[in-house]
Protein backbone atom coordinates (compact mmCIF):
# COMPACT_ATOMS: atom_id res chain seq x y z
CA UNK A 1 0.00 0.00 0.00
CA UNK A 2 1.22 3.48 -0.81
CA UNK A 3 2.36 5.50 2.17
CA UNK A 4 1.44 8.78 0.51
CA UNK A 5 -1.18 9.58 -2.04
CA UNK A 6 -0.60 10.93 -5.51
CA UNK A 7 2.18 10.79 -8.05
CA UNK A 8 5.73 11.70 -6.99
CA UNK A 9 6.19 15.42 -7.70
CA UNK A 10 8.27 16.38 -10.70
CA UNK A 11 10.35 18.81 -8.63
CA UNK A 12 11.78 15.78 -6.80
CA UNK A 13 11.74 13.21 -9.58
CA UNK A 14 13.69 15.28 -12.09
CA UNK A 15 16.76 16.03 -9.93
CA UNK A 16 16.61 12.47 -8.58
CA UNK A 17 16.88 11.10 -12.10
CA UNK A 18 19.65 13.54 -13.04
CA UNK A 19 21.55 12.44 -9.94
CA UNK A 20 21.05 8.77 -10.71
CA UNK A 21 22.22 9.10 -14.31
CA UNK A 22 25.23 11.12 -13.19
CA UNK A 23 26.24 8.37 -10.74
CA UNK A 24 25.59 5.43 -13.03
CA UNK A 25 26.95 6.76 -16.32
CA UNK A 26 30.67 6.34 -15.44
CA UNK A 27 29.97 2.69 -14.61
CA UNK A 28 28.37 2.27 -18.03
CA UNK A 29 31.56 3.75 -19.49
CA UNK A 30 33.66 1.12 -17.73
CA UNK A 31 31.42 -1.67 -18.97
CA UNK A 32 31.35 -0.33 -22.53
CA UNK A 33 35.13 -0.11 -22.81
CA UNK A 34 35.92 -3.38 -21.03
CA UNK A 35 38.03 -5.79 -23.10
CA UNK A 36 35.57 -8.69 -22.78
CA UNK A 37 37.54 -10.94 -25.13
CA UNK A 38 40.68 -11.05 -23.02
CA UNK A 39 38.93 -10.77 -19.65
CA UNK A 40 39.63 -14.37 -18.62
CA UNK A 41 43.36 -14.33 -19.23
CA UNK A 42 43.77 -10.95 -17.58
CA UNK A 43 41.91 -12.07 -14.47
CA UNK A 44 43.98 -15.23 -14.18
CA UNK A 45 47.13 -13.22 -13.44
CA UNK A 46 48.30 -13.94 -9.89
CA UNK A 47 48.89 -10.21 -9.20
CA UNK A 48 45.18 -9.49 -9.63
CA UNK A 49 44.09 -12.09 -7.08
CA UNK A 50 46.84 -11.00 -4.72
CA UNK A 51 45.73 -7.37 -4.85
CA UNK A 52 42.07 -8.35 -4.48
CA UNK A 53 42.77 -10.56 -1.48
CA UNK A 54 44.85 -7.83 0.15
CA UNK A 55 42.12 -5.25 -0.47
CA UNK A 56 39.37 -7.40 1.03
CA UNK A 57 41.43 -8.46 4.05
CA UNK A 58 42.74 -4.99 4.87
CA UNK A 59 39.36 -3.27 4.38
CA UNK A 60 37.69 -5.84 6.64
CA UNK A 61 40.29 -5.51 9.39
CA UNK A 62 40.10 -1.72 9.09
CA UNK A 63 36.31 -1.89 9.48
CA UNK A 64 36.79 -4.06 12.57
CA UNK A 65 39.13 -1.49 14.08
CA UNK A 66 36.70 1.29 13.21
CA UNK A 67 33.87 -0.55 15.00
CA UNK A 68 36.06 -1.30 18.01
CA UNK A 69 37.09 2.31 18.52
CA UNK A 70 34.48 4.24 16.54
CA UNK A 71 31.30 3.00 18.24
CA UNK A 72 32.51 3.95 21.75
CA UNK A 73 33.70 7.28 20.36
CA UNK A 74 30.30 7.93 18.80
CA UNK A 75 28.64 6.99 22.10
CA UNK A 76 30.92 9.43 23.93
CA UNK A 77 29.99 12.24 21.57
CA UNK A 78 26.26 11.48 21.71
CA UNK A 79 25.74 10.62 25.37
CA UNK A 80 28.42 12.18 27.55
CA UNK A 81 28.25 15.97 27.78
CA UNK A 82 31.73 17.39 28.28
CA UNK A 83 33.29 20.78 27.62
CA UNK A 84 34.61 21.14 24.07
CA UNK A 85 32.38 18.40 22.67
CA UNK A 86 31.74 20.52 19.56
CA UNK A 87 35.44 20.88 18.93
CA UNK A 88 36.04 17.17 19.39
CA UNK A 89 33.19 16.41 17.00
CA UNK A 90 34.79 18.68 14.40
CA UNK A 91 38.19 17.06 14.94
CA UNK A 92 36.73 13.61 14.35
CA UNK A 93 35.61 14.67 10.87
CA UNK A 94 39.05 16.03 9.91
CA UNK A 95 40.02 12.92 7.90
CA UNK A 96 36.90 13.53 5.78
CA UNK A 97 38.03 16.98 4.73
CA UNK A 98 41.72 16.20 4.49
CA UNK A 99 42.89 15.12 1.05
CA UNK A 100 43.88 11.46 1.58
CA UNK A 101 47.44 12.11 0.42
CA UNK A 102 47.79 14.74 3.14
CA UNK A 103 46.41 12.20 5.60
CA UNK A 104 49.12 9.80 4.45
CA UNK A 105 51.84 12.41 4.99
CA UNK A 106 50.41 13.20 8.43
CA UNK A 107 50.50 9.49 9.30
CA UNK A 108 54.13 9.33 8.15
CA UNK A 109 55.01 12.30 10.35
CA UNK A 110 53.49 10.59 13.38
CA UNK A 111 53.95 6.87 12.76
CA UNK A 112 56.86 6.89 10.30
CA UNK A 113 60.32 5.71 11.20
CA UNK A 114 61.26 9.25 12.17
CA UNK A 115 57.76 10.25 13.30
CA UNK A 116 56.66 11.47 16.72
CA UNK A 117 55.43 8.06 17.87
CA UNK A 118 57.01 5.94 15.15
CA UNK A 119 60.57 6.70 16.20
CA UNK A 120 59.80 5.39 19.66
CA UNK A 121 58.08 2.28 18.23
CA UNK A 122 61.06 1.65 15.99
CA UNK A 123 63.75 2.14 18.62
CA UNK A 124 61.92 0.52 21.53
CA UNK A 125 60.11 -2.37 19.90
CA UNK A 126 61.56 -2.68 16.43
CA UNK A 127 58.14 -1.99 14.93
CA UNK A 128 58.04 -0.03 11.68
CA UNK A 129 54.66 0.56 10.12
CA UNK A 130 55.34 2.17 6.71
CA UNK A 131 55.68 -0.29 3.83
CA UNK A 132 53.78 -3.01 5.72
CA UNK A 133 50.27 -4.47 5.46
CA UNK A 134 49.60 -3.08 8.95
CA UNK A 135 50.39 0.31 7.45
CA UNK A 136 47.69 -0.26 4.81
CA UNK A 137 45.16 -1.16 7.51
CA UNK A 138 46.07 1.92 9.56
CA UNK A 139 45.79 4.25 6.57
CA UNK A 140 42.38 2.80 5.71
CA UNK A 141 41.20 3.00 9.32
CA UNK A 142 42.24 6.64 9.53
CA UNK A 143 40.33 7.60 6.43
CA UNK A 144 37.25 5.43 7.03
CA UNK A 145 36.57 5.86 10.76
CA UNK A 146 34.75 9.23 10.51
CA UNK A 147 32.10 7.62 8.29
CA UNK A 148 31.33 5.15 11.06
CA UNK A 149 31.43 7.67 13.90
CA UNK A 150 29.14 10.16 12.16
CA UNK A 151 26.64 7.52 11.18
CA UNK A 152 26.55 5.85 14.63
CA UNK A 153 26.39 9.17 16.45
CA UNK A 154 23.45 10.20 14.29
CA UNK A 155 21.67 6.93 15.12
CA UNK A 156 22.34 7.35 18.85
CA UNK A 157 21.01 10.90 18.86
CA UNK A 158 17.89 9.83 16.99
CA UNK A 159 17.28 6.91 19.40
CA UNK A 160 14.83 7.62 22.21
CA UNK A 161 16.86 8.14 25.39
CA UNK A 162 13.83 7.31 27.55
CA UNK A 163 14.40 3.58 27.01
CA UNK A 164 17.91 3.96 28.39
CA UNK A 165 16.59 5.95 31.35
CA UNK A 166 13.96 3.27 32.01
CA UNK A 167 16.64 0.57 31.97
CA UNK A 168 18.76 2.63 34.34
CA UNK A 169 15.88 3.15 36.80
CA UNK A 170 15.34 -0.62 36.74
CA UNK A 171 18.89 -0.99 38.05
CA UNK A 172 20.97 -1.60 34.92
CA UNK A 173 24.50 -0.17 34.94
CA UNK A 174 25.75 2.05 32.15
CA UNK A 175 27.61 -0.80 30.41
CA UNK A 176 24.57 -3.06 30.56
CA UNK A 177 22.36 -0.26 29.24
CA UNK A 178 24.79 0.30 26.38
CA UNK A 179 24.97 -3.39 25.54
CA UNK A 180 21.31 -4.36 25.94
CA UNK A 181 19.46 -1.16 25.03
CA UNK A 182 21.56 1.45 23.28
CA UNK A 183 23.42 -0.77 20.84
CA UNK A 184 20.36 -2.74 19.63
CA UNK A 185 18.49 0.53 19.08
CA UNK A 186 21.38 2.00 17.11
CA UNK A 187 22.02 -1.24 15.18
CA UNK A 188 20.81 0.06 11.78
CA UNK A 189 23.09 3.08 12.15
CA UNK A 190 26.04 0.91 13.13
CA UNK A 191 25.38 -1.35 10.16
CA UNK A 192 25.11 1.55 7.73
CA UNK A 193 28.26 3.05 9.21
CA UNK A 194 30.17 -0.20 8.91
CA UNK A 195 29.12 -0.57 5.27
CA UNK A 196 30.20 3.00 4.46
CA UNK A 197 33.42 2.43 6.35
CA UNK A 198 34.22 -0.80 4.51
CA UNK A 199 33.45 0.72 1.12
CA UNK A 200 35.63 3.72 1.83
CA UNK A 201 38.47 1.50 3.06
CA UNK A 202 38.19 -0.70 -0.02
CA UNK A 203 38.53 2.25 -2.37
CA UNK A 204 41.28 3.97 -0.37
CA UNK A 205 44.19 5.13 -2.49
CA UNK A 206 45.96 8.34 -1.46
CA UNK A 207 46.72 7.72 2.21
CA UNK A 208 47.64 4.10 1.47
CA UNK A 209 50.19 4.78 -1.26
CA UNK A 210 51.67 7.66 0.71
CA UNK A 211 51.94 5.90 4.05
CA UNK A 212 52.32 2.23 3.11
CA UNK A 213 53.84 2.54 -0.34
CA UNK A 214 53.16 0.10 -3.15
CA UNK A 215 54.49 -3.44 -3.20
CA UNK A 216 52.65 -6.40 -4.78
CA UNK A 217 51.38 -8.87 -2.21
CA UNK A 218 52.21 -6.65 0.75
CA UNK A 219 50.79 -3.18 0.28
CA UNK A 220 49.45 -3.11 -3.27
CA UNK A 221 45.66 -2.99 -2.92
CA UNK A 222 43.31 -2.95 -5.91
CA UNK A 223 43.10 0.86 -6.25
CA UNK A 224 46.92 1.04 -6.31
CA UNK A 225 47.08 -1.74 -8.89
CA UNK A 226 44.47 0.10 -10.99
CA UNK A 227 46.46 3.33 -10.83
CA UNK A 228 49.70 1.70 -11.93
CA UNK A 229 48.02 -0.36 -14.62
CA UNK A 230 46.66 2.89 -15.99
CA UNK A 231 50.23 4.03 -16.63
CA UNK A 232 50.94 1.39 -19.25
CA UNK A 233 47.84 -0.67 -19.92
CA UNK A 234 44.49 1.15 -19.61
CA UNK A 235 42.62 -2.02 -20.62
CA UNK A 236 44.07 -3.86 -17.62
CA UNK A 237 43.06 -0.94 -15.42
CA UNK A 238 39.47 -1.27 -16.63
CA UNK A 239 39.48 -5.00 -15.88
CA UNK A 240 40.81 -4.40 -12.36
CA UNK A 241 38.22 -1.68 -11.77
CA UNK A 242 35.46 -4.01 -12.89
CA UNK A 243 36.66 -6.73 -10.51
CA UNK A 244 36.67 -4.30 -7.61
CA UNK A 245 33.25 -3.03 -8.60
CA UNK A 246 31.67 -6.48 -8.92
CA UNK A 247 33.15 -7.77 -5.67
CA UNK A 248 32.16 -4.73 -3.64
CA UNK A 249 28.62 -4.60 -5.00
CA UNK A 250 28.23 -8.36 -4.42
CA UNK A 251 29.43 -8.09 -0.82
CA UNK A 252 27.28 -5.05 -0.05
CA UNK A 253 24.11 -6.52 -1.56
CA UNK A 254 24.78 -9.86 0.12
CA UNK A 255 25.23 -8.28 3.54
CA UNK A 256 22.14 -6.17 3.11
CA UNK A 257 20.01 -9.19 2.38
CA UNK A 258 21.42 -11.18 5.24
CA UNK A 259 21.22 -8.49 7.90
CA UNK A 260 17.97 -6.79 7.10
CA UNK A 261 16.20 -9.80 5.63
CA UNK A 262 14.96 -7.78 2.68
CA UNK A 263 16.29 -6.68 -0.69
CA UNK B 1 10.26 29.90 1.31
CA UNK B 2 13.86 29.45 2.23
CA UNK B 3 13.47 25.71 1.98
CA UNK B 4 12.00 25.93 -1.49
CA UNK B 5 14.87 28.11 -2.71
CA UNK B 6 17.52 25.76 -1.37
CA UNK B 7 15.88 22.72 -2.95
CA UNK B 8 15.88 24.44 -6.31
CA UNK B 9 19.51 25.47 -5.84
CA UNK B 10 20.49 21.91 -4.96
CA UNK B 11 18.69 20.56 -7.99
CA UNK B 12 20.48 23.04 -10.22
CA UNK B 13 23.96 22.28 -8.85
CA UNK B 14 24.98 19.42 -11.16
CA UNK B 15 23.76 21.44 -14.15
CA UNK B 16 25.83 24.45 -13.09
CA UNK B 17 28.89 22.26 -12.62
CA UNK B 18 28.30 20.70 -16.02
CA UNK B 19 27.95 24.09 -17.68
CA UNK B 20 31.10 25.35 -15.99
CA UNK B 21 33.05 22.29 -17.11
CA UNK B 22 31.87 22.64 -20.69
CA UNK B 23 32.70 26.33 -20.74
CA UNK B 24 36.22 25.63 -19.58
CA UNK B 25 37.03 23.18 -22.34
CA UNK B 26 35.69 25.46 -25.03
CA UNK B 27 37.87 28.52 -24.65
CA UNK B 28 40.46 27.46 -22.10
CA UNK B 29 40.30 30.77 -20.26
CA UNK B 30 38.13 31.24 -17.22
CA UNK B 31 36.05 34.17 -16.11
CA UNK B 32 35.89 35.73 -19.56
CA UNK B 33 39.25 37.51 -19.15
CA UNK B 34 40.66 39.02 -22.35
CA UNK B 35 44.01 37.16 -21.99
CA UNK B 36 44.92 33.91 -23.71
CA UNK B 37 46.06 30.77 -21.94
CA UNK B 38 48.74 28.38 -23.09
CA UNK B 39 48.34 24.94 -21.55
CA UNK B 40 51.52 22.91 -21.15
CA UNK B 41 51.47 19.25 -20.06
CA UNK B 42 54.89 18.43 -18.63
CA UNK B 43 56.59 15.57 -16.77
CA UNK B 44 56.72 15.97 -12.97
CA UNK B 45 60.52 16.21 -13.00
CA UNK B 46 60.23 19.44 -15.03
CA UNK B 47 58.13 21.19 -12.38
CA UNK B 48 60.69 23.70 -11.08
CA UNK B 49 62.40 24.50 -14.40
CA UNK B 50 59.25 24.83 -16.48
CA UNK B 51 57.46 26.94 -13.87
CA UNK B 52 60.35 29.38 -14.11
CA UNK B 53 60.49 29.26 -17.91
CA UNK B 54 56.73 29.80 -18.00
CA UNK B 55 57.10 33.04 -16.01
CA UNK B 56 59.84 34.25 -18.39
CA UNK B 57 57.68 33.37 -21.40
CA UNK B 58 54.72 35.25 -19.94
CA UNK B 59 57.04 38.25 -19.48
CA UNK B 60 57.73 38.46 -23.22
CA UNK B 61 54.08 37.76 -24.17
CA UNK B 62 51.81 40.36 -22.55
CA UNK B 63 48.29 39.09 -21.89
CA UNK B 64 49.35 35.44 -22.08
CA UNK B 65 49.02 33.07 -19.17
CA UNK B 66 50.97 29.81 -19.16
CA UNK B 67 49.16 27.07 -17.28
CA UNK B 68 50.94 23.83 -16.41
CA UNK B 69 49.71 20.33 -15.79
CA UNK B 70 52.61 18.47 -14.19
CA UNK B 71 52.32 14.72 -13.67
CA UNK B 72 53.55 11.27 -14.58
CA UNK B 73 54.38 11.27 -18.31
CA UNK B 74 52.26 8.21 -19.07
CA UNK B 75 49.21 9.71 -17.35
CA UNK B 76 49.66 12.96 -19.25
CA UNK B 77 50.08 11.09 -22.55
CA UNK B 78 46.83 9.30 -21.87
CA UNK B 79 44.99 12.50 -21.01
CA UNK B 80 46.18 13.99 -24.30
CA UNK B 81 45.15 11.00 -26.43
CA UNK B 82 41.77 11.06 -24.64
CA UNK B 83 41.29 14.63 -25.82
CA UNK B 84 42.45 16.82 -22.95
CA UNK B 85 42.83 20.40 -24.22
CA UNK B 86 46.62 20.97 -24.26
CA UNK B 87 48.99 22.99 -26.42
CA UNK B 88 52.40 21.52 -25.59
CA UNK B 89 53.58 18.17 -24.26
CA UNK B 90 57.00 17.65 -22.66
CA UNK B 91 57.57 14.03 -21.66
CA UNK B 92 60.22 12.32 -19.54
CA UNK B 93 60.69 9.46 -21.99
CA UNK B 94 60.60 8.69 -25.66
CA UNK B 95 58.02 5.93 -25.21
CA UNK B 96 55.41 8.16 -23.60
CA UNK B 97 55.86 10.76 -26.34
CA UNK B 98 55.52 7.97 -28.90
CA UNK B 99 52.06 7.16 -27.51
CA UNK B 100 51.02 10.69 -28.35
CA UNK B 101 52.68 10.95 -31.76
CA UNK B 102 51.44 7.48 -32.78
CA UNK B 103 47.91 8.65 -32.02
CA UNK B 104 48.50 11.56 -34.40
CA UNK B 105 48.25 14.09 -31.59
CA UNK B 106 51.71 15.69 -31.99
CA UNK B 107 52.23 18.47 -34.53
CA UNK B 108 55.41 17.50 -36.37
CA UNK B 109 58.36 15.57 -35.06
CA UNK B 110 59.06 15.78 -31.28
CA UNK B 111 62.46 17.27 -30.37
CA UNK B 112 64.65 16.02 -27.54
CA UNK B 113 65.53 19.04 -25.39
CA UNK B 114 67.19 17.52 -22.30
CA UNK B 115 68.55 14.37 -20.77
CA UNK B 116 68.48 13.22 -17.19
CA UNK B 117 70.27 10.46 -15.34
CA UNK B 118 69.59 8.60 -12.15
CA UNK B 119 71.40 9.18 -8.88
CA UNK B 120 71.06 7.42 -5.55
CA UNK B 121 69.17 9.67 -3.16
CA UNK B 122 69.84 9.20 0.53
CA UNK B 123 68.55 11.19 3.51
CA UNK B 124 70.89 13.86 4.83
CA UNK B 125 73.74 12.25 6.76
CA UNK B 126 73.34 8.99 4.83
CA UNK B 127 72.13 6.81 7.76
CA UNK B 128 72.27 3.64 5.65
CA UNK B 129 75.93 4.25 4.73
CA UNK B 130 75.30 4.00 1.01
CA UNK B 131 78.29 4.70 -1.23
CA UNK B 132 77.62 2.89 -4.49
CA UNK B 133 74.82 1.16 -6.37
CA UNK B 134 75.92 -2.26 -5.08
CA UNK B 135 75.12 -1.14 -1.51
CA UNK B 136 71.41 -1.06 -2.41
CA UNK B 137 71.36 -4.86 -2.48
CA UNK B 138 72.01 -5.03 1.28
CA UNK B 139 69.03 -6.92 2.76
CA UNK B 140 68.46 -4.61 5.73
CA UNK B 141 68.47 -1.42 3.70
CA UNK B 142 65.06 0.13 2.96
CA UNK B 143 65.16 0.98 -0.72
CA UNK B 144 62.35 2.69 -2.60
CA UNK B 145 62.15 2.64 -6.40
CA UNK B 146 59.70 3.85 -9.01
CA UNK B 147 57.31 1.20 -10.32
CA UNK B 148 58.49 -0.34 -13.58
CA UNK B 149 55.46 1.09 -15.37
CA UNK B 150 56.70 4.68 -15.05
CA UNK B 151 59.84 6.01 -16.82
CA UNK B 152 61.99 6.39 -13.69
CA UNK B 153 61.23 2.79 -12.77
CA UNK B 154 62.13 1.54 -16.22
CA UNK B 155 65.41 3.47 -16.00
CA UNK B 156 66.14 2.06 -12.53
CA UNK B 157 65.51 -1.46 -13.79
CA UNK B 158 67.91 -0.86 -16.68
CA UNK B 159 70.66 0.55 -14.47
CA UNK B 160 70.34 -2.31 -11.95
CA UNK B 161 70.41 -4.85 -14.77
CA UNK B 162 73.55 -3.21 -16.19
CA UNK B 163 75.17 -3.57 -12.77
CA UNK B 164 73.89 -7.15 -12.51
CA UNK B 165 72.21 -6.37 -9.18
CA UNK B 166 69.03 -7.64 -7.59
CA UNK B 167 67.47 -5.05 -5.31
CA UNK B 168 64.36 -5.81 -3.25
CA UNK B 169 62.59 -2.48 -2.77
CA UNK B 170 60.10 -2.02 0.08
CA UNK B 171 57.92 -0.01 -2.23
CA UNK B 172 57.44 0.71 -5.93
CA UNK B 173 56.22 4.28 -6.05
CA UNK B 174 53.93 5.83 -8.62
CA UNK B 175 56.31 8.62 -9.58
CA UNK B 176 59.78 9.94 -8.90
CA UNK B 177 58.58 12.68 -6.56
CA UNK B 178 56.99 10.04 -4.32
CA UNK B 179 60.37 8.26 -4.10
CA UNK B 180 62.00 11.57 -3.21
CA UNK B 181 59.41 12.22 -0.47
CA UNK B 182 60.04 8.84 1.17
CA UNK B 183 63.79 9.53 1.21
CA UNK B 184 63.33 13.12 2.33
CA UNK B 185 61.24 12.03 5.33
CA UNK B 186 63.83 9.39 6.21
CA UNK B 187 61.36 6.50 5.74
CA UNK B 188 63.63 5.00 3.10
CA UNK B 189 67.40 4.68 3.41
CA UNK B 190 67.91 5.09 -0.30
CA UNK B 191 66.03 5.56 -3.56
CA UNK B 192 66.82 6.03 -7.21
CA UNK B 193 65.71 9.42 -8.48
CA UNK B 194 66.77 11.74 -11.26
CA UNK B 195 69.72 13.97 -10.64
CA UNK B 196 67.43 17.01 -10.98
CA UNK B 197 65.16 15.72 -8.22
CA UNK B 198 68.04 15.20 -5.81
CA UNK B 199 69.20 18.69 -6.64
CA UNK B 200 65.77 20.21 -5.98
CA UNK B 201 65.80 18.69 -2.47
CA UNK B 202 69.41 19.63 -1.69
CA UNK B 203 69.81 20.16 2.04
CA UNK B 204 67.49 17.28 2.94
CA UNK B 205 68.66 14.74 0.42
CA UNK B 206 72.13 13.84 -0.84
CA UNK B 207 72.58 12.64 -4.40
CA UNK B 208 75.22 9.99 -5.10
CA UNK B 209 76.26 9.58 -8.72
CA UNK B 210 77.02 6.08 -9.99
CA UNK B 211 78.62 4.96 -13.27
CA UNK B 212 75.87 2.48 -14.21
CA UNK B 213 73.49 5.42 -14.61
CA UNK B 214 75.07 5.98 -18.02
CA UNK B 215 73.20 2.83 -19.18
CA UNK B 216 69.84 4.38 -18.39
CA UNK B 217 69.97 8.00 -19.44
CA UNK B 218 66.51 9.10 -20.46
CA UNK B 219 65.65 11.79 -22.92
CA UNK B 220 62.97 14.45 -22.70
CA UNK B 221 61.12 15.12 -25.96
CA UNK B 222 58.86 18.13 -26.44
CA UNK B 223 56.21 18.76 -29.10
CA UNK B 224 53.46 21.21 -29.92
CA UNK B 225 50.18 19.33 -30.17
CA UNK B 226 48.11 18.83 -33.30
CA UNK B 227 44.84 19.98 -31.69
CA UNK B 228 46.45 22.87 -29.76
CA UNK B 229 43.94 25.69 -29.21
CA UNK B 230 46.94 28.11 -29.32
CA UNK B 231 48.99 26.45 -32.06
CA UNK B 232 51.24 29.42 -32.97
CA UNK B 233 52.09 30.20 -29.34
CA UNK B 234 52.62 26.50 -28.69
CA UNK B 235 55.34 26.37 -31.37
CA UNK B 236 56.89 29.54 -29.93
CA UNK B 237 57.02 27.99 -26.47
CA UNK B 238 58.75 24.89 -27.85
CA UNK B 239 61.33 27.12 -29.54
CA UNK B 240 61.79 29.02 -26.27
CA UNK B 241 62.56 25.79 -24.37
CA UNK B 242 65.11 24.88 -27.09
CA UNK B 243 66.66 28.37 -27.05
CA UNK B 244 69.91 29.20 -25.18
CA UNK B 245 67.85 30.74 -22.37
CA UNK B 246 65.85 27.53 -21.98
CA UNK B 247 68.98 25.41 -22.11
CA UNK B 248 70.63 27.52 -19.41
CA UNK B 249 67.66 27.07 -17.05
CA UNK B 250 67.62 23.33 -17.71
CA UNK B 251 71.34 22.82 -17.09
CA UNK B 252 71.11 24.89 -13.91
CA UNK B 253 68.50 22.41 -12.63
CA UNK B 254 70.86 19.52 -13.35
CA UNK B 255 69.66 18.39 -16.78
CA UNK B 256 72.17 17.44 -19.45
CA UNK B 257 71.81 18.86 -22.93
CA UNK B 258 70.97 16.33 -25.64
Amino acid sequence: MDRTAGRPPLVLMLPALVGLVFLVLPLVGLLARAPWGTLGTRLAQPQVLEALRLSLVSATIATGLCLLFGVPLAWLLARVPFPGVRLVRALVTVPLVLPPVVGGVALLLVLGRRGLVGEWLDRGFGITLPFTTSGVVLAETFVAMPFLVISVEGALRAADARFEEAAATLGAGRWTVFRRVTLPMAAPGVLAGAVLCWSRALGEFGATITFAGNFPGRTQTMPLAVYLALETDPQAAIVLSLVLLVVSVAVLVGLRDRWTGAA
Amino acid sequence: MLRRVSVAALAALPLVALAAACGDTKDGSSGGSPGRTLTVFAAASLTETFTRLGKDFEGTHPGLRVRFNFGGSSTLAQQITQGAPADVFAAASGTTMKTVSDAGDAAGQPTVFARNRLVIAVPKGDPGKVRALADLAAPKLKVVLCAEQVPCGAAAKQALAAANLTVKPVSQEQDVKAVLTKVRLGEADAGLVYRTDAKSAAGQVEGIEFPEAAEAVNSYPIAALAKAPQSATAREFVQFVLSPQGKAALSEAGFESP
